[in-house]
């Protein structure tokens, strides 16, 4: 149980980015945050993630606060993956999956035939052991992006936190994204928070949504439930059709005219 | 593949058996041949057997600076790479070395030949004119959180480095005349440290900054794919970062300390290792310890025979290769 109570965060003390952020996710759940630019996606997810420590606010894990875990111990369960990663240094699809085993090591200690068993069956499970060897700087934009997500797994986390996971992709890789998180789901017991401008990506995967403005929730609840035109056009200021698409099985969105 | 451990040993075989070799072959080389069995021949005196006194002597000490120099001057390099996350980042084009040499510069022309707990005036004075320096840039890469673009880094570094070259130029003006050719020399990078003396006293510098290096490895691997990647993945970002600062300032110090801004070396000897080793700092940062001692070695030792029986300061050197290198990876990051 991942429990979020009153979170509130500032770069600067007089601009804040999160307000009073309360919310729960349960294992196995697939959240989506939506929101628009600026709107405090990216760093409610990365104090999630331990990265940044909330001004204000707990959030607790199982029960106990991040605040008192030790860093790697709070890798050990929950994994990140940016927005982008552009590593300045040629490494191997291998060697970037690997550094994943980080929090499960000491400071001198080397991966052994364990950890690189792990490793192997994060690049399995996302579809990449082809690339195995291949420097990561010559893979394409989802390419990369599953290289990123297996080296996430590698961490053997509980929980998972995506930022835009499919941001710069084109429709193919979306889709290839969306099966690949929706069958870690489900197969795996990987409990996901993941950040999305596109609706239509998240009515098709997530089972809840939390909808964030200007660091608030304004809703959260089950999609069908959440992503309604009027919910829409608070976010975005856009005028919207929702409706059920009987082929794909899921709510879609279709912009009709921007409001103010 | 194989295993990490395989390839470090694999690794730090290959790199040392090359520094050994250029630790006994180096001193042997000059403008009077000697022979080594001679020179490690026991049976006579260290008085009566010249070949054996000039090994020792006048050769080696010169030889062992170069390859402190060298591999303190590449492991920094390899460290401000990780820490800035961008791989034209050196000691030397970020300005750090210019701060060590303005410190020791200062400490040198007023005579501040006073030491503190072991540690002579002259190594700390640079230490803390490198740190000022790389405090700068560290602070405005830290204003973007996103790393800073080549240009402004590089701008950043030659700014410092005018401004530093500046404040020398003028304390050189100021200082007596007569010690302007002996600091001039010493400002082009020059190994000829005379004795044994001035290396052990910058050993204490070197066992602290490799030994804090040692424990970064692997945060430096996790800190080059990003800060908020690392934080999520256990890492210390902060502390990481910081001991980082530290310990490459140390090793910049004590290099510029023992031998003057000697250029390049931070730029040219990792990217050297890295198409042998790849990018994994657990090996990047053993090979290019190795490797810079053995590369400064083989650049000094041209410089010494190259117009013999002139010798020339090693900086000069440095600068005629690292200067096309780098321009060659400019190039090459444009396209």
């Amino acid at each position: 149980m991942l429990q979020v109570d009153s979170v509130s965060f500032g770069y600067r003390a007089d601009r804040p980015v999160l307000g009073d952020v309360t919310f729960a996710v349960e294992p196995g759940s697939l959240v989506g945050i939506l929101g628009p630019n600026g709107s405090g996606k990216t760093t409610l997810l990365k104090v999630l993630a331990g990265a940044i420590a909330p001004s204000t606010g707990t959030v607790r894990i199982d029960g106990r606060r991040l605040s008192e875990w030790p860093r790697r111990e709070i890798a050990r369960r929950v994994a990140f993956v940016p927005q982008d990663t552009h590593p300045p240094f040629d490494f191997s699809v291998l060697e970037i999956v690997l550094m994943g085993r980080y929090p499960h090591l000491g400071t001198f200690a080397l991966e052994g035939p364990a950890d690189l068993a792990i490793a192997r069956q994060a690049l399995a499970s996302t579809g990449t052991s082809a690339f195995e060897s291949r420097p990561f700087t010559t893979l394409s934009g989802g390419e990369r992006q599953r290289v990123v997500i297996a080296g996430a797994l590698a961490q053997s986390p509980q929980w998972l936190l995506l930022d835009e996971p499919t941001g710069s992709l084109d429709i193919g890789h979306q889709l290839e994204i969306q099966e690949l998180l929706r069958r870690l789901n489900r197969d795996h017991a990987v409990t996901m928070v993941l950040s999305t401008h596109d609706l239509n990506f998240a009515a098709a995967l997530c089972r809840d949504l939390i909808l964030l403005q200007n660091g608030r929730i304004i809703a959260q609840g089950p999609t069908a439930d959440v992503l309604r035109p009027d919910t829409v056009r608070m976010l975005y200021g856009v005028e919207a059709d929702i409706r059920p698409h009987p082929r794909a099985g899921h709510l879609t969105v279709t912009p009709i005219a921007r409001v103010r | 593949m194989r295993s990490i451990r395989a390839r470090l040993v694999a690794t730090i075989c290959g790199f040392g058996v090359l520094l050994l070799a250029a630790l006994v072959i180096a001193p042997v080389v000059g403008s009077t041949s000697i022979s080594l069995a001679r020179a490690f021949d026991r049976s006579t005196p260290f008085a009566d057997n010249p070949d054996a006194q000039i090994f020792f002597v006048a050769r080696l000490p010169r030889v062992l600076a170069a390859a402190l120099v060298g591999s303190l001057l590449a492991v920094a390099g390899v460290v401000l790479q990780a820490l800035l996350r961008n791989p034209l980042a050196t000691p030397d084009t970020l300005g750090v070395s210019s701060g060590a040499a303005l410190g020791a510069m200062i400490a040198i022309t007023f005579h501040l030949d006073v030491s503190v707990a072991g540690v002579s005036s002259i190594p700390l004075a640079s230490f803390l004119g490198s740190i000022l320096a790389l405090s700068v840039v560290y602070a405005l890469s830290s204003a973007r959180r996103r790393g800073l673009s080549t240009m402004v880094l590089l701008l950043g570094g030659v700014t410092m480095q005018s401004f530093f070259s500046a404040v020398i130029l003028f304390l050189q003006y100021l200082a007596d005349f007569t010690e302007t050719g002996r600091t001039l020399r010493w400002l082009m990078g020059t190994l000829d440290v005379g004795s044994y003396a001035p290396i052990v006293a910058v050993l204490p510098v070197v066992v602290v900054a490799f030994g804090i290096v040692s424990t970064l490895s692997r945060p430096l691997d996790l800190i080059s794919l990003g800060a908020d990647a690392a934080a999520a993945r256990g890492v210390d970002v902060l502390r990481s970062e910081r001991l980082a600062l530290i310990s490459a300032s140390l090793c910049t110090a004590a290099a510029v300390a023992l031998a003057g801004p000697v250029g390049f070396i931070g730029l040219v000897v990792p990217h050297l290792v890295r198409l042998v080793v790849g990018s994994d700092h657990r090996l990047v940062l053993p090979a290019s310890a190795l490797f810079g001692a053995a590369f400064l070695i083989a650049c000094d030792l041209v410089a010494r025979t190259a117009f013999s029986p002139l010798e020339l300061p090693v900086g000069i050197v440095t600068a005629l290769i690292g200067g096309p290198f780098f321009l060659w990876l400019l190039l090459r990051a444009a396209r």
